[in-house]
Protein backbone atom coordinates (compact mmCIF):
# COMPACT_ATOMS: atom_id res chain seq x y z
CA UNK A 1 0.00 0.00 0.00
CA UNK A 2 1.52 3.27 -1.06
CA UNK A 3 0.88 7.00 -0.83
CA UNK A 4 -2.04 8.00 -3.11
CA UNK A 5 -2.69 11.30 -4.93
CA UNK A 6 -3.82 14.19 -2.76
CA UNK A 7 -1.58 13.57 0.28
CA UNK A 8 1.05 16.02 -0.90
CA UNK A 9 0.84 19.34 -2.71
CA UNK A 10 1.86 19.65 -6.37
CA UNK A 11 5.23 21.30 -5.63
CA UNK A 12 6.36 18.45 -3.38
CA UNK A 13 5.07 15.88 -5.88
CA UNK A 14 7.09 17.44 -8.69
CA UNK A 15 10.17 17.93 -6.49
CA UNK A 16 10.22 14.33 -5.30
CA UNK A 17 9.48 13.18 -8.85
CA UNK A 18 12.55 14.98 -10.21
CA UNK A 19 14.74 13.68 -7.37
CA UNK A 20 13.55 10.11 -7.95
CA UNK A 21 14.04 10.33 -11.70
CA UNK A 22 17.63 11.42 -11.07
CA UNK A 23 18.25 8.56 -8.65
CA UNK A 24 16.73 6.01 -11.05
CA UNK A 25 18.87 7.36 -13.91
CA UNK A 26 22.05 6.96 -11.83
CA UNK A 27 20.83 3.55 -10.68
CA UNK A 28 20.29 2.43 -14.28
CA UNK A 29 23.80 3.52 -15.25
CA UNK A 30 25.41 1.81 -12.26
CA UNK A 31 23.35 -1.34 -12.87
CA UNK A 32 24.39 -1.38 -16.53
CA UNK A 33 28.05 -1.16 -15.47
CA UNK A 34 27.52 -4.13 -13.21
CA UNK A 35 25.37 -6.39 -15.40
CA UNK A 36 26.30 -5.09 -18.91
CA UNK A 37 24.12 -6.79 -21.53
CA UNK A 38 22.52 -9.02 -18.89
CA UNK A 39 20.81 -5.96 -17.39
CA UNK A 40 17.34 -6.24 -18.96
CA UNK A 41 16.65 -9.94 -18.32
CA UNK A 42 18.37 -10.10 -14.91
CA UNK A 43 16.89 -6.92 -13.45
CA UNK A 44 13.54 -7.78 -15.05
CA UNK A 45 13.43 -11.18 -13.40
CA UNK A 46 14.54 -9.75 -10.04
CA UNK A 47 11.76 -7.15 -10.32
CA UNK A 48 9.26 -9.92 -11.10
CA UNK A 49 10.54 -11.74 -8.00
CA UNK A 50 10.00 -8.68 -5.80
CA UNK A 51 6.53 -8.24 -7.30
CA UNK A 52 5.65 -11.86 -6.48
CA UNK A 53 7.23 -11.60 -3.02
CA UNK A 54 4.89 -8.77 -2.06
CA UNK A 55 1.97 -11.10 -2.73
CA UNK A 56 3.42 -13.69 -0.34
CA UNK A 57 1.79 -13.54 3.08
CA UNK A 58 3.87 -14.15 6.16
CA UNK A 59 2.22 -15.08 9.45
CA UNK A 60 2.66 -12.38 12.09
CA UNK A 61 0.59 -13.17 15.16
CA UNK A 62 -2.33 -15.43 15.87
CA UNK A 63 -3.20 -16.00 12.24
CA UNK A 64 -2.86 -12.41 11.01
CA UNK A 65 -0.38 -11.89 8.21
CA UNK A 66 1.60 -9.19 6.49
CA UNK A 67 3.86 -8.88 3.51
CA UNK A 68 7.43 -7.78 3.02
CA UNK A 69 8.36 -4.30 1.76
CA UNK A 70 11.54 -5.80 0.34
CA UNK A 71 13.70 -2.73 -0.26
CA UNK A 72 16.49 -3.78 2.11
CA UNK A 73 16.23 -7.43 1.01
CA UNK A 74 16.68 -6.44 -2.65
CA UNK A 75 19.69 -4.28 -1.75
CA UNK A 76 21.43 -7.16 0.07
CA UNK A 77 20.57 -9.75 -2.59
CA UNK A 78 21.39 -7.80 -5.76
CA UNK A 79 23.15 -4.65 -4.56
CA UNK A 80 21.70 -1.20 -3.79
CA UNK A 81 21.65 0.13 -7.38
CA UNK A 82 20.01 -2.84 -9.09
CA UNK A 83 17.72 -3.16 -6.07
CA UNK A 84 16.68 0.49 -6.32
CA UNK A 85 15.89 0.16 -10.03
CA UNK A 86 13.91 -3.07 -9.55
CA UNK A 87 11.81 -1.78 -6.65
CA UNK A 88 11.10 1.47 -8.58
CA UNK A 89 9.83 -0.55 -11.52
CA UNK A 90 7.64 -2.69 -9.28
CA UNK A 91 6.20 0.54 -7.84
CA UNK A 92 5.52 1.90 -11.32
CA UNK A 93 3.68 -1.22 -12.41
CA UNK A 94 1.67 -1.22 -9.17
CA UNK A 95 0.75 2.45 -9.71
CA UNK A 96 -0.14 1.99 -13.38
CA UNK A 97 -1.91 -1.33 -13.13
CA UNK A 98 -3.51 -1.49 -9.70
CA UNK A 99 -3.69 2.23 -9.00
CA UNK A 100 -1.79 1.32 -5.80
CA UNK A 101 0.03 4.58 -5.14
CA UNK A 102 -0.91 7.72 -7.04
CA UNK A 103 0.82 8.70 -10.27
CA UNK A 104 1.64 12.14 -8.83
CA UNK A 105 2.96 10.45 -5.67
CA UNK A 106 5.23 8.11 -7.64
CA UNK A 107 8.39 10.08 -6.88
CA UNK A 108 7.53 10.13 -3.21
CA UNK A 109 6.86 6.39 -3.13
CA UNK A 110 10.17 5.73 -4.90
CA UNK A 111 11.99 7.73 -2.21
CA UNK A 112 10.23 5.96 0.67
CA UNK A 113 10.12 2.38 -0.64
CA UNK A 114 13.10 2.16 -3.02
CA UNK A 115 15.77 4.79 -2.32
CA UNK A 116 15.72 5.00 1.49
CA UNK A 117 15.64 1.21 2.09
CA UNK A 118 18.30 0.63 -0.57
CA UNK A 119 20.77 3.07 0.93
CA UNK A 120 19.91 3.08 4.62
CA UNK A 121 19.36 -0.68 4.62
CA UNK A 122 22.52 -1.42 2.65
CA UNK A 123 24.58 1.15 4.57
CA UNK A 124 23.62 -0.36 7.91
CA UNK A 125 24.21 -3.84 6.48
CA UNK A 126 27.78 -2.87 5.49
CA UNK A 127 28.36 -1.30 8.91
CA UNK A 128 27.27 -4.45 10.74
CA UNK A 129 29.36 -6.60 8.41
CA UNK A 130 32.40 -4.43 9.17
CA UNK A 131 31.92 -4.92 12.91
CA UNK A 132 31.32 -8.67 12.85
CA UNK A 133 33.60 -11.48 11.68
CA UNK A 134 33.38 -12.32 7.97
CA UNK A 135 30.99 -15.27 7.92
CA UNK A 136 27.47 -16.18 6.87
CA UNK A 137 25.99 -15.47 10.26
CA UNK A 138 27.15 -11.86 9.98
CA UNK A 139 25.44 -11.62 6.57
CA UNK A 140 22.14 -12.69 8.13
CA UNK A 141 22.58 -10.43 11.17
CA UNK A 142 23.54 -7.48 8.97
CA UNK A 143 20.52 -7.84 6.71
CA UNK A 144 18.23 -8.11 9.75
CA UNK A 145 19.57 -4.92 11.29
CA UNK A 146 19.59 -3.16 7.91
CA UNK A 147 15.98 -4.11 7.22
CA UNK A 148 14.92 -3.12 10.73
CA UNK A 149 16.53 0.32 10.60
CA UNK A 150 15.34 1.10 7.06
CA UNK A 151 11.63 0.94 7.94
CA UNK A 152 11.42 3.58 10.73
CA UNK A 153 13.90 5.77 8.81
CA UNK A 154 11.55 5.71 5.80
CA UNK A 155 8.70 6.59 8.18
CA UNK A 156 10.72 9.51 9.53
CA UNK A 157 11.46 10.71 5.98
CA UNK A 158 7.72 10.56 5.30
CA UNK A 159 7.06 12.68 8.40
CA UNK A 160 9.64 15.28 7.31
CA UNK A 161 8.26 15.46 3.76
CA UNK A 162 4.72 15.63 5.16
CA UNK A 163 5.71 18.63 7.27
CA UNK A 164 7.15 20.31 4.16
CA UNK A 165 4.43 19.57 1.64
CA UNK A 166 1.63 17.60 3.26
CA UNK A 167 -1.95 18.52 2.52
CA UNK A 168 -2.72 19.04 6.21
CA UNK A 169 -1.10 20.92 9.04
CA UNK A 170 -0.52 18.20 11.61
CA UNK A 171 2.01 18.84 14.32
CA UNK A 172 5.38 17.54 13.07
CA UNK A 173 6.39 15.88 16.33
CA UNK A 174 3.12 13.94 16.64
CA UNK A 175 3.28 12.71 13.02
CA UNK A 176 6.88 11.70 13.60
CA UNK A 177 6.10 9.86 16.83
CA UNK A 178 3.08 8.06 15.38
CA UNK A 179 4.81 7.08 12.13
CA UNK A 180 8.11 5.98 13.66
CA UNK A 181 6.32 4.24 16.54
CA UNK A 182 4.13 2.02 14.38
CA UNK A 183 6.95 1.41 11.92
CA UNK A 184 9.27 0.19 14.65
CA UNK A 185 6.87 -2.75 14.98
CA UNK A 186 6.64 -3.23 11.21
CA UNK A 187 10.45 -3.06 11.14
CA UNK A 188 10.69 -6.04 13.49
CA UNK A 189 8.61 -8.13 11.08
CA UNK A 190 10.60 -6.85 8.12
CA UNK A 191 13.86 -7.74 9.90
CA UNK A 192 12.72 -11.27 10.77
CA UNK A 193 11.48 -12.05 7.26
CA UNK A 194 14.48 -10.46 5.52
CA UNK A 195 16.92 -12.36 7.74
CA UNK A 196 15.10 -15.64 7.18
CA UNK A 197 15.12 -15.20 3.39
CA UNK A 198 18.77 -14.10 3.24
CA UNK A 199 19.67 -17.04 5.46
CA UNK A 200 17.88 -19.42 3.09
CA UNK A 201 19.65 -18.03 0.01
CA UNK A 202 23.07 -17.75 1.62
CA UNK A 203 22.86 -21.40 2.67
CA UNK A 204 22.03 -22.73 -0.80
CA UNK A 205 23.63 -20.24 -3.19
CA UNK A 206 25.94 -17.86 -1.31
CA UNK A 207 27.48 -16.80 -4.62
CA UNK A 208 24.17 -15.15 -5.64
CA UNK A 209 24.02 -12.85 -2.61
CA UNK A 210 25.55 -9.54 -3.70
CA UNK A 211 26.30 -8.49 -0.13
CA UNK A 212 28.16 -11.76 0.58
CA UNK A 213 30.46 -11.80 -2.45
CA UNK A 214 33.48 -11.23 -0.26
CA UNK A 215 32.79 -14.64 1.32
CA UNK A 216 32.99 -16.50 -1.98
CA UNK A 217 35.56 -19.29 -1.90
CA UNK A 218 37.83 -19.90 -4.85
CA UNK A 219 37.30 -23.17 -6.67
CA UNK A 220 39.92 -25.78 -5.88
CA UNK A 221 41.04 -28.59 -8.12
CA UNK A 222 41.78 -31.53 -5.83
CA UNK A 223 43.84 -34.35 -7.21
CA UNK A 224 45.85 -37.13 -5.66
CA UNK A 225 48.90 -34.91 -5.50
CA UNK A 226 47.27 -31.95 -3.78
CA UNK A 227 44.94 -28.99 -4.35
CA UNK A 228 45.34 -26.16 -6.86
CA UNK A 229 43.26 -23.00 -6.57
CA UNK A 230 41.56 -22.30 -9.86
CA UNK A 231 41.37 -18.74 -11.08
CA UNK A 232 38.56 -16.86 -9.34
CA UNK A 233 35.55 -16.48 -11.59
CA UNK B 1 -5.91 -8.44 -6.12
CA UNK B 2 -5.58 -10.15 -9.49
CA UNK B 3 -1.83 -10.05 -8.99
CA UNK B 4 -0.67 -12.47 -11.61
CA UNK B 5 -2.83 -11.29 -14.43
CA UNK B 6 -1.18 -7.96 -14.80
CA UNK B 7 -2.27 -7.55 -18.40
CA UNK B 8 -5.91 -8.52 -17.99
CA UNK B 9 -7.10 -5.12 -16.76
CA UNK B 10 -7.61 -4.13 -20.38
CA UNK B 11 -11.23 -4.33 -21.40
CA UNK B 12 -11.03 -4.96 -25.13
CA UNK B 13 -12.89 -2.43 -27.19
CA UNK B 14 -12.68 -0.13 -30.14
CA UNK B 15 -13.68 3.21 -28.67
CA UNK B 16 -11.95 6.50 -29.49
CA UNK B 17 -10.22 6.14 -26.14
CA UNK B 18 -8.95 2.64 -26.95
CA UNK B 19 -7.58 3.79 -30.30
CA UNK B 20 -5.78 6.85 -28.93
CA UNK B 21 -1.99 6.36 -28.98
CA UNK B 22 -0.75 5.30 -25.51
CA UNK B 23 1.78 8.14 -25.18
CA UNK B 24 -1.03 10.70 -25.61
CA UNK B 25 -3.19 8.94 -23.03
CA UNK B 26 -0.37 8.69 -20.46
CA UNK B 27 0.60 12.35 -20.89
CA UNK B 28 -3.04 13.45 -20.63
CA UNK B 29 -3.69 11.30 -17.53
CA UNK B 30 -0.59 12.51 -15.67
CA UNK B 31 -1.26 16.17 -16.58
CA UNK B 32 -4.89 15.82 -15.48
CA UNK B 33 -4.01 14.34 -12.08
CA UNK B 34 -1.42 17.05 -11.44
CA UNK B 35 -3.99 19.74 -12.24
CA UNK B 36 -6.50 18.06 -9.90
CA UNK B 37 -3.93 17.90 -7.09
CA UNK B 38 -3.10 21.59 -7.59
CA UNK B 39 -6.76 22.70 -7.40
CA UNK B 40 -7.78 24.58 -4.20
CA UNK B 41 -9.83 22.18 -2.10
CA UNK B 42 -12.39 24.79 -1.04
CA UNK B 43 -13.87 25.02 -4.56
CA UNK B 44 -16.23 22.06 -4.53
CA UNK B 45 -17.70 22.87 -7.95
CA UNK B 46 -14.30 22.35 -9.60
CA UNK B 47 -14.18 18.77 -8.35
CA UNK B 48 -17.74 18.29 -9.57
CA UNK B 49 -16.55 19.41 -13.00
CA UNK B 50 -13.65 16.91 -12.90
CA UNK B 51 -16.02 14.09 -11.97
CA UNK B 52 -18.33 15.11 -14.83
CA UNK B 53 -15.37 15.00 -17.22
CA UNK B 54 -14.35 11.51 -16.10
CA UNK B 55 -17.95 10.27 -16.28
CA UNK B 56 -18.13 11.60 -19.85
CA UNK B 57 -14.88 9.81 -20.73
CA UNK B 58 -16.14 6.59 -19.14
CA UNK B 59 -19.14 6.89 -21.46
CA UNK B 60 -16.90 7.36 -24.50
CA UNK B 61 -14.62 4.47 -23.47
CA UNK B 62 -17.51 2.02 -23.34
CA UNK B 63 -16.16 0.56 -20.07
CA UNK B 64 -19.02 -0.86 -17.98
CA UNK B 65 -19.68 1.72 -15.20
CA UNK B 66 -20.03 -1.06 -12.62
CA UNK B 67 -16.56 -2.35 -13.45
CA UNK B 68 -15.11 1.14 -13.11
CA UNK B 69 -16.81 1.55 -9.73
CA UNK B 70 -15.58 -1.84 -8.56
CA UNK B 71 -12.00 -1.01 -9.50
CA UNK B 72 -12.31 2.27 -7.61
CA UNK B 73 -12.45 0.25 -4.39
CA UNK B 74 -8.61 -0.02 -4.27
CA UNK B 75 -8.99 3.45 -2.84
CA UNK B 76 -10.91 2.27 0.24
CA UNK B 77 -7.99 1.84 2.70
CA UNK B 78 -7.05 5.48 2.14
CA UNK B 79 -10.60 6.62 2.63
CA UNK B 80 -10.53 4.83 5.98
CA UNK B 81 -7.30 6.64 6.86
CA UNK B 82 -8.72 9.97 5.71
CA UNK B 83 -11.81 9.52 7.87
CA UNK B 84 -9.60 9.33 10.96
CA UNK B 85 -7.94 12.68 10.35
CA UNK B 86 -10.71 14.93 11.72
CA UNK B 87 -10.46 13.15 15.08
CA UNK B 88 -6.73 13.67 15.51
CA UNK B 89 -5.81 16.90 13.77
CA UNK B 90 -5.37 20.02 15.87
CA UNK B 91 -6.53 23.57 15.29
CA UNK B 92 -10.04 24.91 15.57
CA UNK B 93 -12.64 22.30 16.53
CA UNK B 94 -16.34 21.89 15.96
CA UNK B 95 -18.65 19.88 18.17
CA UNK B 96 -19.74 19.93 21.79
CA UNK B 97 -18.67 18.45 25.10
CA UNK B 98 -17.59 14.92 24.45
CA UNK B 99 -17.06 14.89 20.71
CA UNK B 100 -15.13 17.30 18.56
CA UNK B 101 -13.83 17.31 15.01
CA UNK B 102 -10.95 19.39 13.75
CA UNK B 103 -11.94 21.76 10.96
CA UNK B 104 -8.46 21.43 9.44
CA UNK B 105 -8.82 17.67 9.67
CA UNK B 106 -12.17 17.71 7.88
CA UNK B 107 -10.68 19.76 5.05
CA UNK B 108 -7.68 17.45 4.80
CA UNK B 109 -9.95 14.43 4.84
CA UNK B 110 -12.05 15.82 1.99
CA UNK B 111 -8.90 16.81 0.12
CA UNK B 112 -7.45 13.27 0.24
CA UNK B 113 -10.76 11.57 -0.55
CA UNK B 114 -11.50 13.82 -3.52
CA UNK B 115 -8.05 13.98 -5.09
CA UNK B 116 -7.13 10.37 -4.31
CA UNK B 117 -10.35 9.05 -5.81
CA UNK B 118 -10.01 11.20 -8.94
CA UNK B 119 -6.45 9.91 -9.32
CA UNK B 120 -7.54 6.29 -9.02
CA UNK B 121 -10.44 6.87 -11.43
CA UNK B 122 -8.06 8.31 -14.01
CA UNK B 123 -5.73 5.30 -13.66
CA UNK B 124 -8.68 2.93 -13.97
CA UNK B 125 -9.73 4.59 -17.24
CA UNK B 126 -6.14 4.54 -18.54
CA UNK B 127 -5.49 0.88 -17.73
CA UNK B 128 -8.97 -0.22 -18.76
CA UNK B 129 -8.41 1.02 -22.30
CA UNK B 130 -4.65 0.42 -22.75
CA UNK B 131 -2.78 -2.88 -22.64
CA UNK B 132 0.32 -3.11 -20.50
CA UNK B 133 2.49 -3.57 -23.60
CA UNK B 134 1.05 -0.36 -25.03
CA UNK B 135 1.63 1.49 -21.77
CA UNK B 136 5.31 0.51 -21.90
CA UNK B 137 5.51 1.49 -25.57
CA UNK B 138 3.93 4.82 -24.66
CA UNK B 139 6.52 5.40 -21.94
CA UNK B 140 9.22 4.66 -24.50
CA UNK B 141 7.74 7.26 -26.87
CA UNK B 142 7.71 9.71 -23.96
CA UNK B 143 11.51 9.25 -23.70
CA UNK B 144 11.71 6.98 -20.68
CA UNK B 145 15.26 5.50 -20.71
CA UNK B 146 15.49 2.43 -22.96
CA UNK B 147 16.95 0.32 -20.15
CA UNK B 148 14.04 1.26 -17.92
CA UNK B 149 11.37 0.19 -20.40
CA UNK B 150 13.32 -2.97 -21.28
CA UNK B 151 13.47 -4.05 -17.61
CA UNK B 152 9.78 -3.20 -17.19
CA UNK B 153 8.94 -5.34 -20.23
CA UNK B 154 10.76 -8.33 -18.77
CA UNK B 155 9.22 -7.77 -15.37
CA UNK B 156 5.70 -7.68 -16.76
CA UNK B 157 6.34 -10.67 -19.02
CA UNK B 158 7.67 -12.85 -16.19
CA UNK B 159 5.47 -11.58 -13.33
CA UNK B 160 2.90 -14.26 -14.11
CA UNK B 161 5.55 -16.98 -14.42
CA UNK B 162 7.12 -16.13 -11.07
CA UNK B 163 3.82 -15.69 -9.21
CA UNK B 164 2.67 -18.99 -10.72
CA UNK B 165 5.82 -20.66 -9.43
CA UNK B 166 5.19 -19.17 -6.01
CA UNK B 167 1.61 -20.38 -6.08
CA UNK B 168 2.75 -23.94 -6.83
CA UNK B 169 5.19 -23.85 -3.91
CA UNK B 170 2.34 -22.63 -1.71
CA UNK B 171 0.16 -25.55 -2.80
CA UNK B 172 3.06 -27.90 -2.10
CA UNK B 173 3.51 -26.47 1.40
CA UNK B 174 -0.15 -26.52 2.26
CA UNK B 175 -0.71 -30.03 0.96
CA UNK B 176 1.87 -31.08 3.54
CA UNK B 177 -0.15 -29.54 6.31
CA UNK B 178 1.65 -26.19 6.55
CA UNK B 179 -0.44 -23.61 8.41
CA UNK B 180 1.79 -21.16 10.29
CA UNK B 181 0.20 -18.60 12.60
CA UNK B 182 3.09 -16.81 14.29
CA UNK B 183 6.12 -14.83 13.18
CA UNK B 184 8.56 -17.44 14.55
CA UNK B 185 7.08 -20.05 12.23
CA UNK B 186 8.22 -18.30 9.05
CA UNK B 187 11.09 -20.65 8.24
CA UNK B 188 9.28 -22.63 5.56
CA UNK B 189 7.86 -19.54 3.86
CA UNK B 190 11.26 -17.85 4.02
CA UNK B 191 12.75 -20.89 2.32
CA UNK B 192 10.05 -20.58 -0.34
CA UNK B 193 11.01 -16.96 -0.90
CA UNK B 194 14.71 -17.80 -0.95
CA UNK B 195 14.19 -20.60 -3.44
CA UNK B 196 12.00 -18.32 -5.51
CA UNK B 197 14.84 -15.77 -5.64
CA UNK B 198 17.39 -18.39 -6.70
CA UNK B 199 15.02 -19.75 -9.37
CA UNK B 200 14.19 -16.25 -10.66
CA UNK B 201 17.85 -15.33 -10.84
CA UNK B 202 18.76 -18.53 -12.65
CA UNK B 203 15.81 -18.06 -15.00
CA UNK B 204 17.18 -14.61 -15.77
CA UNK B 205 20.54 -16.15 -16.66
CA UNK B 206 18.85 -18.71 -18.93
CA UNK B 207 16.76 -16.01 -20.61
CA UNK B 208 19.94 -14.03 -21.23
CA UNK B 209 21.68 -17.05 -22.80
CA UNK B 210 18.62 -17.74 -24.95
CA UNK B 211 18.69 -14.14 -26.11
CA UNK B 212 22.42 -14.37 -26.93
CA UNK B 213 21.87 -17.53 -28.96
CA UNK B 214 19.28 -15.64 -31.00
CA UNK B 215 21.66 -12.82 -31.84
CA UNK B 216 21.13 -10.36 -28.96
CA UNK B 217 23.88 -7.75 -29.14
CA UNK B 218 23.20 -5.75 -26.00
CA UNK B 219 20.51 -3.41 -27.31
CA UNK B 220 16.82 -4.21 -27.32
CA UNK B 221 15.20 -3.69 -30.72
CA UNK B 222 13.13 -0.53 -30.79
CA UNK B 223 9.50 -0.88 -31.64
CA UNK B 224 9.09 0.42 -35.17
CA UNK B 225 6.16 2.75 -34.98
CA UNK B 226 5.87 6.37 -35.96
CA UNK B 227 4.89 9.14 -33.59
CA UNK B 228 1.29 9.86 -32.78
CA UNK B 229 -0.71 11.82 -35.34
CA UNK B 230 -1.50 15.39 -34.38
CA UNK B 231 -5.21 14.58 -34.09
CA UNK B 232 -4.46 12.11 -31.26
CA UNK B 233 -2.57 14.77 -29.32
CA UNK B 234 -5.32 17.35 -29.76
CA UNK B 235 -8.00 14.84 -28.72
CA UNK B 236 -5.98 13.76 -25.67
CA UNK B 237 -5.35 17.39 -24.74
CA UNK B 238 -9.07 18.15 -24.35
CA UNK B 239 -9.30 16.71 -20.82
CA UNK B 240 -6.23 18.36 -19.27
CA UNK B 241 -6.89 21.63 -21.11
CA UNK B 242 -10.45 21.80 -19.80
CA UNK B 243 -9.25 20.82 -16.33
CA UNK B 244 -6.60 23.54 -16.46
CA UNK B 245 -9.27 26.13 -17.32
CA UNK B 246 -11.43 24.86 -14.43
CA UNK B 247 -8.47 24.93 -12.03
CA UNK B 248 -7.46 28.46 -13.04
CA UNK B 249 -11.04 29.63 -12.62
CA UNK B 250 -11.12 27.96 -9.20
CA UNK B 251 -7.94 29.80 -8.21
CA UNK B 252 -9.38 33.12 -9.37
CA UNK B 253 -12.55 32.61 -7.35
CA UNK B 254 -10.45 31.38 -4.45
CA UNK B 255 -8.26 34.46 -4.03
Amino acid sequence: MHVPDGFFDATTSIGTGVASAGAIAVGLRRSADELSDRLAPMAGLVAAFIFALQLLNFPVASGTSGHLLGGALAAVLVGPWVGLVCVSIVLLVQALVFADGGLTAYGLNVILVAIVPAFVGYGVYRLVRALLPANRRAVVAGSAVGAFVSVPVAAAVFAVLFAVGGSIDLEFSSVLTAMVGTHLLIGIGEAAITAAIVSAVVTTRPDLVHGARDLAVDLELRTGTGATVLEAS
Amino acid sequence: MAGAHASSLLVPGDSRLHRLRPQCKIAAAVAFIFIVVATPREQFWAFGAYVAGLVLITGISGLPPRLVLRRLTVDLPFLAFALFLPFFAGGEQVGDGWWSLSIDGLWASWNIVAKGTLGVATSVLLTGTTSLADLIRGMERLHAPAAFTAITTFMVRYAEVITGEMQRMKVARESRGHDPRWLWQIRAIAHTAGTLFVRSYERGERVHLAMLSRGFDGAMPRMVEGGAPRSDWTTAAILPATALAVSLAAWMVHT
